[in-house]
């Protein structure tokens, strides 16, 4: 029965083994955030001083466009599908995902999807230059011709998560091992049977968008045209009933991890883990009916405007309830900092931050004020990055030891936790104080009153650009010539089927059930 | 070695030219003294902000309070639970009480939070009896102001030139914050502000108005504003409009009544006197060179300074069919625009003169030879008048 993997590049592209997906993916998102983090330097550089000094403005258009899409579409939201591939099932005491070969189709679609997107920027006219939102008429009638390909980028990338989250969900209502109820799963697993639902729900919105815009393009349609008795709202409304979902499709893996770390390296069990699941679902639930707090400036009318703040509003209770069961876990533990749960205390304090700077924005009035300003950008960073960034980053350190069978570079970790930390804090923190002086996002050039905190924030973005090389070289050493260890427990504090397996975890595990107590 | 040694010697020479050029940057731009404290948002000068203002500094205590009491708590257990402390763990893992007091306690906050929300919002809201209407077009990239019923209507666009941008003139005092014409507006009085966009969606923002209202093409939106400080603000397009987006601010000029009443009149003679021109026959000269400035200012963004255009997303005009073509063709295009593309309708932004002049201008200059190659303000508003 078991087997080794296969020899050569067959092993990758004919891969149905859970874990080689699971890094497939690890390895492709971390090339897409390098590639993204690329953009991202060329925007802060530009944005250094007053002036244009780079780039042209259509170019840098481009670059806020790309770096979007790639760090959301290419980097996010993959790294999770690879944290998923490779720990639902051994969570679960499953021998593998329950749709193998969809598992593969799933993952191959993905560079096809985004080779198709990052070519566009060689296209005559450029790339996608109506930022990440993409709203009409800027990215129908005015658009560079690229946007079809832009647009059958995005449909590739759709079905490659919503195939993944049918495998996802499939997997955990189908191969739980006997015994393992769904109130004993662990929250990583939760959270990603919630994501896989929102997904399933809003990619065909998505879908469905892009191919409106696609018809108004090329087939004389008017959905989002005025002039042909279309709305440009209309295209909003549709993007944010798929785009809020979609921001909490990115975080809420990441409360799975924290809730796995936290508890670790406390040495104490997760406080509260049934009202993290409520919560989880709650919020989950609130993110359908919130999304045109985006919207605040359109001209909706009053009632319309003021449901949504209520509604909004509303989501701080949920966020603040796992936020007081992560402290609550730590309170009273054993604590140790090692690099994953330095990271996942910097997830709960920054991701705090982004929240409370989340409650800011639903206050309506105040949102005249913030919105589409670098407050906004400061926000959804705090809760981008250090929310879902650090956490995946958190949850490679904590698992590669199972992963690999080889231990990381503590000090190395240590290092890449403090520097990235201190940058994130420097790059994003004056954001804050440019968005509230009135600086608009996506702005490619600025008056000199903004110059001095965008200097600050263009230095500590290279210094966390540079950090995250670092990162790259500790994983690369881990796996070429990390310290071997054996413990299946890896960590003192470890609780979970996965620590039950041998470390390194075999290709194939849990060819028989385990037991649950 | 030695060789190795003078390269080290002189790449380390090279690193350090480089500190004066940081320095330079660093200190070369004229940083407005005040740029470092610029922390906060401005209290601003009409009641909405002043409202805006306030529930802003609540809320951000409210947040600073609760964040107090939890990283309190949290780093409390990070410096006294510690492992190395010889700290023990306890066991516990729920506590309804618990949980449902931090359910309900941050909603109670919410709801207080909520009602200054709400009466604010309804005042922000209230754009009902106005002394004044202006309606504000937004344009890929710069803004038109109508005011209502008064026969007065003006383009306001960056007065910033392009040597400033790209870095071969200084950048003065108000770099990207001038306009060729601010708005003017009365102090004391309600305006009411219409919305709309040309072509894409823009955002007319001006944070010391704490206006911020998005103009959408085909739509009308209306906010409004009483500002109770004479004074100059300062604002910006918010949303995302294309590649100028960052390029076209807003101006609010904000004068005592008298004083308005009187630049009122000024613009409504000026007005008159431009309909008067419209029947004027001009030579080529002065066409051209009226033409030469108006290009500058409407078409180079995208046409190019030279009539290059930008490959593949807005054509050159330098030898182009239309600008060689019939001058019929060329009139339709300039003054209806060209559906589906981003060529917009610039009928209703350039005067009779400025529109016979440019058009006169693209028909002649960058080698371009058309036979009819002149084009007069009366060719415009019979044009004009026909449709």
């Amino acid at each position: 029965m078991a087997h080794g993997p296969a020899k050569g590049i067959g092993r990758w592209l004919r891969a149905t083994n859970h874990k080689d997906i699971g890094t497939m993916y690890l390895w492709f998102s971390f090339a897409m955030f390098l590639l993204g983090g690329f953009f991202a330097m060329v925007i802060r550089a530009e944005l250094f001083e007053p002036g244009m000094q780079i780039v042209k403005p259509e170019f840098f258009n481009q670059m806020t466009t790309m770096h979007g899409l790639i760090m959301v579409f290419g980097a996010i939201m993959p790294v999770f599908v690879g944290l998923a591939n490779w720990m639902i099932p051994m969570m679960i005491g499953a021998p593998d995902m329950a749709l193998p070969r969809l598992n593969n189709l799933s993952f191959w679609i993905l560079p096809f999807g985004f080779t198709l997107l990052a070519a566009t920027l060689f296209m005559p006219g450029g790339g996608p230059s109506f930022g990440w939102t993409f709203y009409a008429p800027l990215s129908t009638t005015y658009a560079p011709p690229s946007v079809n390909f832009f647009i059958f980028g995005v449909h590739i990338i759709g079905a490659s998560s919503v195939m993944g989250s049918i495998n996802i969900i499939a997997t955990i209502l189908n191969l739980r091992a006997p015994g393992m109820t769904l109130m004993k799963m662990p929250l990583f697993v939760w959270t990603w049977l919630i994501t896989a639902f929102l997904l399933i729900a809003v990619m065909p919105v998505l879908a469905g968008l892009v191919t409106m815009m696609l018809m108004d393009i090329n087939f004389g349609t008017s959905f989002f045209d005025a002039a042909g008795g279309g709305d440009p709202v209309l295209f909003q409304h549709v993007f944010w009933f798929f785009g809020h979902p979609e921001v909490y499709i990115i975080i809420i893996p990441a409360f799975g991890v924290i809730s796995a770390i936290i508890p670790t390296f406390s040495r104490k069990p997760l406080f509260g883990y049934s009202s993290m699941v409520y919560a989880t679902a709650a919020i989950a639930f609130l993110s359908f009916i919130v999304w045109a707090h985006h919207m605040f400036t359109v001209g909706m009318p009053l009632a319309g405007e003021l449901y949504f703040m209520y509604a909004t509003m509303l989501i701080a209770v949920p966020t603040g309830v796992k936020v007081f069961n992560w402290v609550t876990t730590m309170f009273r533990g054993a604590i140790t900092y090692e690099t994953p749960m330095l990271f996942a205390i910097a997830f709960v304090i920054l991701f705090t931050i982004g929240g409370f700077t989340g409650l800011m924005l639903a206050i309506a009035p105040a949102d005249i004020q913030y919105h589409d300003s670098y407050f906004v950008v400061a926000h959804f960073h705090y809760v981008m990055v250090a929310g879902a960034l650090f956490s995946s980053t958190a949850a490679v350190y904590y698992w590669i030891p199972k992963w690999t069978g080889r231990m990381y570079n503590e000090t190395m970790g240590k290092v890449h936790f403090w520097v990235s930390f201190v940058a994130f804090n420097v790059t994003f923190f004056p954001q804050h104080f440019l968005g509230l002086a009135g600086m608009p996002r996506r702005y490619a050039d600025y008056s000199l009153q903004f110059t001095d905190w965008n200097m600050v924030s263009s230095i500590g973005a290279f210094v966390y650009g540079a950090s995250q090389l670092l990162f790259l070289y500790n994983m690369i050493a881990t796996i070429v010539a990390g310290r071997k260890i054996s413990d299946p427990k890896v960590w003192e504090g470890a609780e979970g089927l996965e620590w039950t397996v041998p470390t390194p975890a075999p290709y194939h595990t849990f060819s028989t059930p385990p037991a649950i107590r | 070695m030695v060789s190795k040694a003078k390269q080290l010697v002189r790449g380390g020479i090279g690193a350090l030219a480089l500190l004066p050029w940081l320095h330079a940057a660093a200190a070369e731009p004229a940083a407005r003294p005040e740029s470092w404290n610029l922390l906060n948002m401005p209290k601003g000068v009409t009641s909405v902000s002043q409202n805006v203002y306030d529930i802003h500094m609540i809320v951000t205590w409210i947040c600073v309070w609760i964040g107090v009491a939890v990283f309190g708590v949290m780093f409390y257990s990070m410096f006294a639970h510690r492992k190395s402390r010889g700290h023990q763990p306890a066991n516990f893992h729920e506590s309804t009480k618990v949980e449902l007091a931090w359910t309900i306690i941050p909603a109670l906050i919410l709801i207080v939070m909520a009602f200054p929300a709400t009466t604010s919002l309804k005042h922000l809201y209230d754009a009902s009896e106005a002394d004044l209407d202006v309606k504000i077009t937004g344009y890929q990239w710069k803004w038109k102001y109508d005011y209502l019923g008064k026969d007065v209507s003006f383009i306001s666009e960056l007065a910033t030139s392009q040597a400033s941008i790209y870095g071969t003139a200084p950048k003065t005092e108000f770099y990207l914050e001038e306009v060729t014409e601010p708005l003017v507006i009365p102090v004391g009085k309600k305006v009411r502000l219409l919305m709309t966009g040309a072509d894409v969606i823009h955002s007319w923002w001006v944070p010391d108005l704490a206006v911020k209202r998005d103009a959408i093409p085909g739509f009308v939106n209306e906010t409004w504003a009483r500002v109770d400080k004479p004074g100059i603000y300062r604002g910006r397009c918010a949303e995302l409009c294309g590649k100028d987006h960052a390029f076209m601010p807003i101006v609010v000029n904000a004068v005592p009544e008298e004083e308005f009443n009187a630049w009122l009149a000024k613009k409504q003679s000026e007005t008159i006197a431009l309909r008067a021109l419209t029947e004027k026959t001009f030579t080529q000269d002065e066409l051209m060179a009226k033409g030469e400035a108006v290009y500058g200012r409407t078409c180079a963004s995208c046409h190019g300074a030279v009539g290059e255009g930008i490959p593949g997303v807005f054509p050159a005009l330098k030898d182009s069919k239309i600008a060689l073509g019939p001058v019929a063709d060329n009139l339709s295009v300039v003054v209806n625009g060209k559906s589906g593309t981003a060529m917009q309708a610039f009928g209703a932004q350039l005067s009779e003169v400025d529109l016979a002049a440019v058009i006169t201008y693209q028909r002649n200059a960058w080698g371009n030879k058309s036979e009819d190659n002149i084009v007069q303000p009366v060719d415009v508003f019979k044009l004009k008048k026909g449709q």
